[in-house]
């Protein structure tokens, strides 16, 4: 089955495809669509669809609701992404597997509903407080938007984490051409953690408290050894890499408009690849240093260079600190979208 | 507090961190040791340990899961009331019992809570009311008397600047939605025995699955009264009862006062419509909802071609956008399209941008277009500069073209809006627009598939369909090459 629809409403198909039985949201622009599509589908297949009175309840409804060891989900944008942080961290902290969709917009503070990449650091080094991380997924189309909503449950299950699928405005509001998964994933059962009101699961106890300092830090160290484990689930895209002499960096739609800036380039005789994570958390830094060995490297991004900043980190610690340090970056801010002349241009600067 | 073999609690709480504790945390003399018992033993008389979510607030009462045997969700500060909200829609089946405080309910977490009671969640809420922050230091909460000392009002609580003590029953009592609501106290054995029944009833509401219950409970608690456990009960007894009276405010059950769900029987605009049911995803969308399309098939043969529409909002910009959008799809491309979107919608222009391909797309901006559309002269100035070496611009022959396109961009004018208006159809500008795109062969799309999108875009009004198809191939023969 084929559908063209918005990024937005392919996200609530997908969601819908994996077994999400509860959607918690509050409207806002430009991710709004998510709660029209679920709104009028979840109720459809039976489901939950509960409009809260604010980001914050819908954060700690799905604390409640995957503590009750069901799948759910909310969307968000900025301004209320940056509500649901403390929430992010509670989840985290219980270990309940939820899934929260940021659909980027320009900030800071009220800002405007065009597309930016400015929630970055909060969604993929954990905004909230304490030592917890999410599982990051960045689509790049409205298919990627159904087909990665699907891993986003997938991962937040399988390692007991939240996940955030983030994306940007412009996406939200894309249509394309999507084809559905074949059929519904199985559910989780997490009737050996949760407190599901039933006999067997009487002795479960939800929560992310811990009172003994010794226990809290061994808490912490059981999270970061399940962080490194998650590494395994890393993913990433290569294109036009075997060859290039430059290496375009980015996530999301930015990856979209290096891939068009790849073509461009080679139009014109420079030899340039594309990397694009998939997962930003975990980073797919192994696939990062095998392509980025020895080339000059350019982030495309729409922010002021916090997903830069990623690069040059992920290629240091990697041991490649000579291309962590000359990485460059073009990027644009407040709703603009990097044009592809531009991305051309400065790519060839830095051969002159 | 000592417990010996307690209805519904624990025998040894080693939760705690001490394997054999079998004491609670609570300071000698505190209400909410009290109200622990009652609850653990309602619970257990009822018989619904094994179907009861404890949902455990920040507060003194956050290590309630050290002592009730039952499932528990140690919930935030202030969120108890949202996450019962979650625990209750994902297990109806369950009786799930939100536990709080009244920093944590009547502060931070009062909309949470109130909000919930207004959509008439199903679950009860157990409301601790002593007149201040416990746990943090007896600190001023919104339940504080009138001259009451606290460590944040250490001159006794002063309503011109920290207002009056909330009346959380009276408030709620407002809503339509709840089943219960009612105000009792622990502060001598009377009033425990009244306590007792009360929440006896809100555990029996839950487990008939009857809707949302509220019980405040008025308690001691010594410490930040700074006083003997006789003292604080009768501080409890007598200050608090005065400004919170006791009693049932509202029992369903006992006909005090009705929720019945009522939408305006005489409304004719106003109704709650029955939800299709699907017994699957597959069954849902396979059903046929406009979207749907043939599968894309990559065919490196078919260039990219990158399109704008730009006009007035009202003019169908964007539904035209679509149409070629739709054509591209049944020809099995690569589609992308998207509007101009937020506020750019509501004001006077719109514009929509459409790529089709026969490869994956990249960027989704159109920089430059091979085809731009312009229903208006805004939207001419703004993009026709961008339109590609060799492109196309069409414009609605009432724009005046006061800068030439271009170099190397052919410009064509069309009276697509006067030719609508001749034809009695002035909505139908766009579909002229359509018809040029048509006759100029401008979309490297096949006649037909924008004839079928066309008609595929007025499928919610049917009657339209053939006076279109019409249209446009009238407009087609008048439009002159
Ligand atoms: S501080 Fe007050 S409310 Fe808290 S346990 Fe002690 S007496 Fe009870």
């Amino acid at each position: 089955m084929t559908k063209f629809v918005k990024g937005n409403e392919a996200v609530v198909m997908g969601a819908l495809y994996a077994g999400c039985e509860l959607y918690f949201g509050y409207p806002i622009t430009p991710a709004s669509e998510i709660a029209h599509g679920a709104a009028k589908w979840f109720p459809m297949l039976g489901r939950v669809f509960v409009q809260a009175e604010c980001e914050t309840a819908s954060i700690n409804m799905m604390f409640g609701a995957a503590g009750a060891g069901k799948l759910c989900m909310t969307a968000t944008s900025g301004p209320g992404f940056s509500l649901m942080q403390e929430g992010l961290s509670y989840l985290a902290g219980a270990e309940l597997p939820a899934i929260v969709v940021d659909v980027m917009r320009a900030g800071p503070g009220l800002g405007n509903v065009y597309p930016e990449q400015g929630d970055y650091t909060p969604a993929v080094k954990g905004g909230g407080h304490g030592n917890y991380q999410a599982f990051v997924l960045a689509p790049a189309s409205a298919q990627e938007m159904c087909d990665y909503t699907v891993k986003a449950f997938q991962m937040a299950a399988k390692w007991r984490t939240p996940a955030i699928v983030l994306v940007d405005g412009l996406q939200g509001q894309m249509m394309e051409s999507v084809s559905l998964p074949e059929k519904e994933c199985p559910r989780p059962d997490f009737s050996a953690w949760a407190a599901q009101g039933e006999p067997k699961t009487r002795e479960n106890l939800v929560k992310s408290i811990y009172l003994d300092a010794a226990q809290q830090e061994e808490f912490n160290i059981h999270l970061q050894e399940k962080y490194v484990r998650m590494k395994e689930d890393a993913e990433a895209e290569t294109y036009l890499c075997e060859d290039a002499d430059i290496l375009l960096c980015g996530y999301g739609i930015s990856s979209r408009i290096a891939r068009t800036t790849a073509e461009e380039l080679r139009k014109e005789g420079v030899k340039a690849g594309v990397f694009r994570p998939i997962t930003l958390n975990p980073f797919p830094a192994n696939e990062l240093a095998k392509v980025a060995k020895g080339r000059k490297i350019m982030s495309i991004e729409l922010d002021a260079g916090q997903f830069a900043d990623d690069v040059r980190l992920n290629l240091a610690k990697a041991g490649l600190g000579g291309e962590a340090a000359s990485v460059k970056m073009i990027h644009r801010m407040g709703g603009q979208v990097v044009s592809v002349d531009d991305a051309v241009k400065a790519a060839k600067e830095m051969f002159e | 507090m000592k417990v010996i073999e307690q209805k519904g609690m624990y025998t040894e709480f080693p939760r705690c961190g001490k394997p054999h504790a079998r004491t609670t945390h609570y300071c000698p003399g505190c209400g909410h040791g009290i109200v622990n018992k009652l609850i653990a033993e309602c619970c257990a008389e009822l018989g619904l340990q094994d179907r009861t979510i404890f949902v455990d607030p920040v507060g003194c009462g956050v290590f309630t899961y050290y002592y009730w045997d039952a499932a528990h969700i140690s919930a935030a500060h202030g969120r108890a009331s949202a996450a019962a909200t979650g625990a209750c829609r994902a297990r109806p089946d369950a009786v799930t019992i939100a536990y709080q405080g009244d920093g944590d309910l009547g502060a931070i977490g009062f909309n949470n809570a109130f909000q919930a009671a207004s959509r008439g969640e199903k679950f009860g809420c157990i409301f601790i009311n002593n007149s201040l922050y416990g746990m943090t230091g007896g600190q001023m909460a919104p339940t504080t008397l009138e001259g009451e000392k606290t460590t944040t009002t250490p001159f006794g609580r002063d309503p011109s600047l920290t207002g009056h003590p909330l009346h959380v029953c009276e408030v709620f009592n407002e809503l339509q939605a709840p089943v219960y609501i009612a105000r009792v106290s622990v502060a001598d054995t009377k009033r425990i025995m009244e306590c007792k029944r009360a929440i006896r009833r809100v555990f029996e509401l839950q487990a008939s699955g009857a809707g949302y219950a509220l019980l405040e409970i008025l308690a001691p608690c010594p410490t930040n009264f700074g006083m003997g456990a006789i003292d604080a009960a009768s501080f409890c007894m007598n200050e608090m009862e005065r400004e919170f009276p006791l009693g049932v405010f509202r029992d369903v059950g006992k006909g005090v006062m009705g929720a019945e769900k009522t939408v305006h029987p005489d409304s004719k605009v106003l109704a709650v419509k029955e939800v299709p049911r699907y017994p699957t995803c597959e069954a849902l969308f396979a059903t046929p909802d406009g979207t749907e399309a043939p599968p894309v098939e990559d065919d490196p043969g078919v260039p990219e071609m990158r399109f704008k529409f730009a006009g007035y909002g009202g003019q169908g910009i964007l539904s035209l956008g679509i149409c070629v959008a739709e054509a591209a799809r049944l020809e099995k491309r690569h589609t992308l399209w998207f509007p101009s979107y937020g506020p750019e919608q509501r004001g006077g222009s719109a514009s929509c941008s459409v790529v089709v391909s026969g490869t994956k797309i990249g960027s989704p901006t159109v920089e430059h277009p091979d085809v731009l559309v312009c229903m208006n002269q805004p939207s001419y100035e703004r993009f026709a500069k961008d339109v590609k070496n060799g492109g196309l611009i069409i414009v609605d022959s009432s724009v005046p073209v006061c800068v030439d396109p271009p170099e190397g961009v052919e410009l064509k004018r069309v009276p697509a809006i006067k030719m609508a208006e001749d034809f009695g159809v002035p909505k139908a500008a766009n579909t002229m627009m359509l018809a040029a795109l048509r006759k100029f062969k401008a979309t490297g799309l096949k006649d037909e598939s924008l004839e079928t999108a066309l008609c595929a875009s007025f499928k919610k009004k049917p009657q339209l369909i053939e006076k279109n198809r019409t249209l446009l191939r009238e407009a087609e023969e008048r439009i002159s090459l």
